[in-house]
């Protein structure tokens, strides 16, 4: 028993080195300060933050677990998923199905038990899987299920028949292209082109009020770490080592023996939940989800978050998801918003050409080699004093 | 507004025909009390009655003033002076003819001119007549519309000219069209015998279309049992015969979008057969062929309206142009770079097509342009039952060169071989001498042209704006991965065989979900073979 406690502490040890716990605290700070500025200080105060900053915020930090659950298998792995937005709008929608059954009679129909836009599509009675979706721990079953199940059905497929690189990025493509015309039409059941929107209450509490919110911001941050230490344990344990070897040379690791494809399917799958759960704390925070989020330009875009901050850092993704999108948010509010395309673009172009690392990725090279050049030089130092001293006791000699 | 157009050239039409007759008839002496003046007689009455009579027998009467008459009624311009008895029409330079002997009458008009009135019984009878006397007409188009007018009707009324109109009518074809009208008339005729029904409904029959369907399933519910019966074989008979039609009809849909496929795909594939790249920026190559579509016809407008037909012959090689050169500076700029980092390069070029999307955005405005079918490329024809469009006809015809040329290019040509060399072994062509890097930078040009080449086909069946190439894209991928790489054929079975599929889904599934179905049906494929249906094989497959 407390062998296997020894192992897990040690299996945390490893995973959470200084760098790690040094960007969790900073994660935990921001989770208590942001809602205390907001709830706390009044409106007059400088150092009052605005509901709409909490939102705004709270959403890049839901983008950041997407980014955390594609660079996982896209740098640790090299699966280059090119549809993890359809897991993240998933989540979403188990999430917004679950918002939608709270809002009860107090729809546009006031219709007791079907949402208003099957009232207006006629349909007569609530479709089977729309069961169970009023209790809160059932849709959130289902958050991390229903993209978990749809992952490691296609990954299995996927991988078992070694479609690898460019080939799995498109059929993956393929897959959320899918995905998002199926839940245009309206028959499917989720609302259509409109999706689910017009959410009221969250566990009780109303979606729009400032508490809420500020707690749904701690809860995305709180997410957000969760994510973090889990998948730095997955990379830094012998797993993820095997991870890491079959990105860099798969045949290579098949021929050692490793179940390539157990392992690829595996990742792909919790990366799949991750991203469901990132959906599902999206959406009560922008109230609406429809399935434009399927389409394949989110996808790629969240690739382009992960290669900003640096693939296979996982800082980096999170730090990458939170420049990118403020930069979005920057640029598409303003005069500047036509520009903002030529930017993304330019930014695509410019990452993988000139910092094919990332910011994160190339700092930290930087930093290892002043480290080894300071090495270096101390060691020559030393030897050099040391051979001083030889000299100088021949001398004495 | 073509129907405006329309409505001009066919007023300019009757004016034309009403001169004509107007001089014909004054040729013929008028002055008889015949049966065309005692019809006249009747429209002066003001009753409905009088005018369906006088309507009889200006039919029967034979006069070639007759259809003018008639004519004149169904527009309005008839009119009648009860004082005078006599009638008038106002042709379309309000000038008045009198209805007598069709000249222009002397003087002013009569005081009391009211218009003869219809009502809407009266408007079915006068279009049957009017359908009975062009019956008659010298002109064989007209005579064949005035048959599928009376089979359309069914109107008994036009029994009798019918029967002239068979017994003399030379042109084969409007002889068939007559038959099937008076085969019309008689299945609708109640005092027409069984078994003349039956023969009128193998007649029927034999027609085979929509139309002959709605006649036969139209009859009335006191039908005799035998006819019903026998209109129930035809109708099934015709229903099958619909449903190949039908098939064929898909079948053309399918293949007009596997042409279009194709030509967006080629290009791709050859890209990603030469140089394993995937090219995301390759739907903005289209949309700037389609955009140079565009250019070229302002400039011809603008300068010689003239050519304006020869507009997509200029186009053709300045879109290959474009989308080449802009094709081969970003393979030197950016892609070159990124070799053997394919995914890398999936990025940058998404990062590509989205800087072209907002230059051309910003450029032309985010709205649809106009770009126009020059005259041989507009209309269509009928192929049996399915309908053809030129433009599409040509569409294939221009892929299908396309498709022959590149062939001939990588087959016969210097290019052509080492793009097949280094295809299908960098490392030993490049030890033969061949400069693969230079061979890179115009595989990627001559991709990008076609690309092109592409646009200037899709800018005449849709909508040339900013997002053209999005709509490609992901199709143009599903072609390629399914008809495998490096291998053009791969990439015209992949095009047709997914074109045809997604048209004979459509019917059953609905658009989306023929597509989504299609979708799911090409990801299943690519488990079982993952490298498409002509897969490369050898060491290049693993490189």
């Amino acid at each position: 028993m407390s062998d296997g406690l020894a192992a897990i502490a040690n299996l945390f040890g490893r995973a959470l080195d200084r760098a790690s716990i040094a960007f969790l605290v900073t994660l935990a700070v921001v989770a208590a300060v942001v809602p205390l500025l907001n709830l706390a200080v009044p409106a007059t105060s400088p150092f009052h933050l605005s509901s709409y900053f909490v939102a705004l915020f709270g959403k890049y930090l839901c983008y950041a677990i997407l980014a955390l659950a594609i660079d996982l298998i896209w740098g640790y792995c090299g699966i280059l998923s090119l549809g993890h937005g359809a897991f993240f709008a998933l989540g979403g929608y188990a999430m917004g199905m679950y918002l939608m059954r709270q809002i009860g009679t107090r729809g546009v129909y006031a219709h007791p038990i079907l949402p208003d836009f099957m009232v207006f599509l006629n349909w007569p009675e609530l479709p089977v899987y729309w069961y169970g979706f009023d209790h809160f721990v059932y849709a959130a079953f289902m958050v991390l299920f229903v993209p978990g199940v749809l992952a490691f059905v296609f990954g299995w497929f996927a991988f078992r028949s070694r479609v690898t690189g460019v080939y799995l990025s498109i059929i993956t493509q393929a897959l959320t292209y899918a995905l998002m015309l199926g839940f245009f039409r309206n028959n499917l059941g989720f609302g259509g082109n409109n999706g689910l929107t017009d959410f009221k209450d969250i566990l009780g509490f109303n979606v729009q009020a400032p508490g809420t919110r500020a707690a749904l911001f701690a809860a995305s941050a709180f997410a957000l770490m969760l994510g973090f230490v889990i998948c730095r344990v997955v990379v830094s344990s012998k797993f993820g080592k095997v991870l890491v070897a079959i990105r860099d040379a798969e045949a290579r690791t098949r021929f050692l023996g490793y179940r390539v494809e157990a392992y690829k399917v595996l990742v792909f799958t919790l990366s799949a939940c991750m991203a469901g759960v990132a959906g599902a704390l999206y959406v009560p925070q922008v109230g609406i989800i429809n399935p434009s989020e399927f389409s394949p330009a989110n996808s790629i875009e969240a690739v382009i978050w992960v290669a900003v901050g640096g693939r296979g850092t996982l800082t980096g993704a999170v730090l990458g998801a939170l420049l990118v999108n403020y930069g979005k948010t920057y640029f598409t509010s303003g005069v500047l918003a036509p520009y903002w395309l030529f930017v993304l673009g330019g930014l695509f172009i410019a990452v993988t050409l000139l910092l094919p690392r990332g910011v994160v990725g190339t700092a930290r090279h930087w930093w290892r080699e002043w480290q080894a050049r300071r090495v270096a030089a101390s060691t020559a130092r030393n030897g050099a004093l040391a051979s001083e001293a030889s000299a100088s006791a021949h001398a004495a000699e | 507004m073509p129907g405006l157009k329309e409505m001009r050239a066919l007023c300019d039409r009757l004016v034309a025909l009403v001169l004509a007759l107007g001089v014909f008839a004054a040729a013929v002496a008028t002055s008889r009390a015949t049966p065309y003046d005692d019809a006249l007689a009747r429209f002066t009455a003001d009753s409905f009655a009088e005018t369906i009579e006088g309507i009889n027998r200006l039919v029967a009467s034979g006069n070639p003033l007759a259809a003018i008459v008639i004519g004149a009624l169904q527009d309005g311009r008839l009119f009648f002076s009860a004082a005078t008895k006599r009638v008038f029409i106002k042709d379309t330079s309000e000038r008045w003819l009198d209805a007598a002997d069709g000249r222009p009458i002397v003087g002013a008009a009569p005081a009391d001119l009211a218009p003869v009135r219809l009502n809407n019984r009266l408007r079915g009878i006068v279009a049957a007549a009017l359908g009975s006397l062009t019956l008659m007409s010298p002109d064989p188009a007209r005579r064949l519309e005035a048959a599928r007018a009376v089979f359309k009707s069914h109107d008994p009324n036009a029994l009798p000219a019918l029967d002239q109109a068979i017994a003399k009518e030379t042109d084969a074809r409007v002889k068939q069209a007559l038959l099937e009208a008076r085969a019309s008339v008689i299945l609708y005729l109640d005092s027409a015998s069984d078994p003349d029904k039956i023969e009128a409904i193998g007649m029927i029959r034999q027609r085979g279309d929509q139309e002959a369907l709605a006649l036969l399933g139209g009859l009335p519910g006191s039908t005799s049992a035998p006819v019903k019966k026998a209109a129930a074989e035809a109708i099934a008979s015709i229903e099958n015969g619909l449903a190949v039609w039908a098939a064929l009809q898909n079948m053309w849909y399918g293949l007009s979008l596997g042409s279009v496929l194709l030509l967006a795909a080629i290009g791709l594939a050859i890209t990603f057969g030469v140089m394993g790249v995937i090219n995301m920026a390759h739907g903005e190559m289209v949309m700037l062929g389609a955009y140079t579509t565009f250019v070229v016809q302002e400039v011809i407008r603008a300068r010689q309206p003239a050519l304006f037909d020869y507009s997509l012959a200029i186009a053709i090689p300045a879109a290959f142009v474009v989308a080449g050169t802009v094709g081969i500076l970003v393979e030197r700029g950016i892609i070159r770079f990124l070799y053997g980092r394919p995914l890398e390069t999936l990025l940058a070029t998404w990062g590509l097509s989205l800087i072209l999307q907002q230059s051309i955005r910003t450029a032309f405005g985010p709205t649809n342009k106009d770009v126009g079918n020059p005259s041989w490329m507009s209309g269509a024809f009928e192929l049996g039952q399915i309908t053809i469009t030129n433009n599409r006809l040509w569409i294939i015809v221009f892929t299908l060169l396309v498709f022959a040329g590149l062939l001939g290019l990588l087959r016969f040509t210097r290019l052509g071989l080492e793009m097949r060399a280094v295809t299908q072994n960098r490392a030993m062509a490049a030890s033969m001498g061949i400069r693969t890097s230079r061979i890179d930078a115009l595989t990627f040009g001559l991709g990008s042209g076609i690309a092109g080449l592409a646009g200037v086909a899709l800018s005449q069946i849709d909508n040339v704006s900013p997002n053209l190439g999005q709509g490609y894209i992901i199709d143009s991928f599903m072609v390629v991965v399914f008809g495998g790489v490096g291998n053009l054929w791969g990439t015209l079975l992949g095009a047709f065989t997914l074109g045809i599929a997604n048209k004979f889904l459509e019917p059953y599934a609905g658009a989306v979900l023929g597509k989504i179905i299609i979708l799911v049906l090409i990801i299943l494929f690519i488990q079982k073979r993952p490298r498409g249906l002509f897969a490369l094989k050898g060491r290049a497959v693993e490189a």
